[in-house]
C-alpha cells in the first residue's frame, strides 16, 4: 500500500496566461468559453509516467553535434534547475526542447519563412534532470522569425521547453526567451502573461560562470513547476 | 497506509513558503511536429486491442491540424505503471493531429483507479493558439453504472456529460474534442 498522495498547490496559477488573448489571434476559436470544471486531484492527476529512462541518446542534449558538420550560429549553453513550487529540485524528469536555427527557420516543412535551413541543425534536444534538478543543453542561439499574426509580426528568439515534473498536473510547455530582446513588447504570445514579474521568469539570464572560454556563451534559466501541498523532508537537503 | 517510519510531511504554506513563483505556460506553437511526436507515441499498450480515435475541432467546427494530444491511464487493474513493464504497457501516449485534425491511440481499457471512480483516461490538449494546455477525461460508454456515481462525471450537467464519454464507432471508440462551440468538450481546472 502506498500513502495517499497529497494534492498539488493551486496558488500562483495566475502566472499562466489567459486562454482567451485576443492579440494572439489563434486563441479566438481555440479557447473554451464554458468555465473550467474544478477537478479535485485523484490518482489520475497525482501520478506521472516514467519517461525518457533508457531512451535518451548520448548526444540528445547537444544540438550542435547531431550531424556530421557544425551548425552555423552562435554556440550557447543553456542550463538551469527544474524546481517545484516548494523550491525542491525535480529529479530525473524529462526535459524536451525544440527551436528554430540561427536564421530563424524551423526544419518543419510547414515553416515557409524564406530563411536558410541549416543541414547541420535539427533543433531538437532532450535530457533528464540530475539529482539537483539540473538540465543542460548545448545549442545554437535561435533567430527571431516572422509570423502572420499581424502586419510585421516577429517572434522574439526563443527555445520551446516541454516538462512533465512529478504529476499529471505539473505538465508544462513553455518558451525560454533571451535577455534584452527588443521584440518583447511587440510579442502577443509573451505579452499574454499578465504580470511583468511573471514574464521575467521566462527570460534566461546571461551567466559568465556558465560561459566557457573560447567556446560558448552561457545562459541560466530555472523552471518552476507546481509543488505538492505537503512534502516529505528532503533527505539531501540541509534545513 | 503510510509506513510507520515515514518522515512527517511539511505543510508548505505553514512553513512560511511564499506563493509559488511558477514558470508561465506558453503555446506549443505551430512547429512542434518535427520534435515532439514519435512513432511509438500513440502506442500506450503494444498488445492493446482498444483503439481510441478522435478529431480536434475549433470553435468554427474546423479540424485542428496542429494539436498534440497526450493521455495517461492505469492498467486493467487500475494500477498506474511506475516502471517499464515486460508487456510494454506504458500508460502514457502522445499523438499529434494530422492534416484532418485526427489522432488515435492503441491501448487497453483501464480499470477504476480508485474505489467509486469510473474507468477513465486523463487527456491533455496542446495546440497552436492554446496558451495553456487543456485537460479533459475520456470515460467509457459501457460503464453506465460506474459513470453514474463517478464523483467527477456526476457533477457534469447531463447534456455536457456526453462530451466526456467516448462512443462506439465500428471497431473503435471515438472521442472527438471540441475546443469551443455548441459541442464544447468539458475541460477541467486542475
Ligand atoms: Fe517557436
Amino acid at each position: 500500500m502506498t500513502a495517499a498522495l497529497p494534492p498539488y498547490r493551486r496558488d500562483g496559477m495566475q502566472a499562466h496566461p489567459p486562454r482567451d488573448h485576443a492579440a494572439y489571434r489563434s486563441t479566438a476559436l481555440r479557447h473554451p468559453k464554458q468555465p473550467l470544471l474544478p477537478l479535485p486531484h485523484s490518482m489520475t492527476e497525482l501520478t506521472q509516467p516514467m519517461l525518457g529512462t533508457g531512451a535518451i541518446g548520448e548526444l540528445d542534449h547537444d544540438l550542435t553535434q547531431q550531424h556530421p558538420g557544425e551548425p552555423i550560429g552562435e554556440r550557447i549553453i543553456v542550463t538551469g534547475r527544474v524546481l517545484d513550487g516548494n523550491r525542491r529540485p525535480v529529479r530525473d524528469t524529462l526535459v524536451e526542447i525544440w527551436q528554430a536555427n540561427a536564421a530563424g527557420r524551423y526544419i518543419q516543412k510547414e515553416d515557409q519563412h524564406p530563411a536558410p535551413l541549416d543541414p547541420h541543425f535539427t533543433g531538437v534536444g532532450r535530457c533528464l534532470t540530475d539529482n539537483d534538478g539540473r538540465y543542460r543543453f548545448v545549442t545554437i542561439k535561435p533567430g527571431a522569425y516572422p509570423w502572420k499574426n499581424h502586419l510585421n509580426a516577429w517572434r522574439p528568439a526563443h527555445i520551446h521547453f516541454s516538462l512533465f515534473g512529478t504529476a499529471f498536473v505539473t505538465r508544462l510547455i513553455t518558451q525560454m526567451y533571451f535577455p534584452g530582446d527588443p521584440l518583447f513588447p511587440y510579442d502577443p504570445i509573451m505579452q499574454s502573461v499578465r504580470e511583468e514579474s511573471d514574464r521575467q521568469r521566462m527570460v534566461a539570464r546571461f551567466d559568465m560562470e556558465t560561459t566557457e572560454p573560447e567556446w560558448a556563451l552561457g545562459y541560466q534559466w530555472d523552471i518552476v513547476l507546481r509543488g505538492p501541498e505537503t512534502t516529505p523532508p528532503d533527505p539531501d537537503e540541509d534545513h | 497506509m503510510a509506513a510507520v517510519d515515514q518522515p512527517r510531511p511539511i505543510r508548505a504554506q505553514a512553513e512560511g513558503i511564499v506563493m509559488q513563483e511558477l514558470t508561465p505556460s506558453q503555446t506549443v506553437g505551430p512547429f512542434f511536429g518535427f520534435a515532439l511526436p514519435f512513432p511509438e507515441g500513440p502506442i500506450v499498450a503494444p498488445a492493446g486491442e482498444l483503439h481510441i480515435v478522435g478529431t480536434v475541432y475549433d470553435g468554427a467546427s474546423q479540424p485542428v491540424p496542429d494539436a498534440l494530444i497526450e493521455i495517461w491511464q492505469p492498467d486493467a487493474t487500475g494500477t498506474f505503471p511506475t516502471e517499464p513493464r515486460p508487456d510494454g504497457f506504458r500508460g502514457w501516449g502522445r499523438c499529434g493531429t494530422d492534416a484532418d485534425g485526427h489522432f488515435g491511440f492503441q491501448t487497453i481499457k483501464p480499470g477504476p483507479a480508485e474505489p467509486g471512480s469510473a474507468p477513465h483516461i486523463g487527456v491533455v490538449v496542446h495546440a497552436r493558439g492554446i496558451l495553456h494546455h487543456l485537460v479533459t477525461r475520456i470515460y467509457f460508454p459501457d460503464e453506465n453504472a460506474a459513470n453514474a456515481v463517478d464523483p467527477v462525471l456526476s457533477r457534469v450537467s447531463g447534456e455536457r456529460q456526453a462530451t466526456l464519454i467516448a462512443r462506439p464507432d465500428g471497431d473503435v471508440l471515438r472521442f472527438d474534442i471540441h475546443l469551443q462551440g455548441d459541442h464544447e468538450t468539458v475541460f477541467f481546472d486542475v
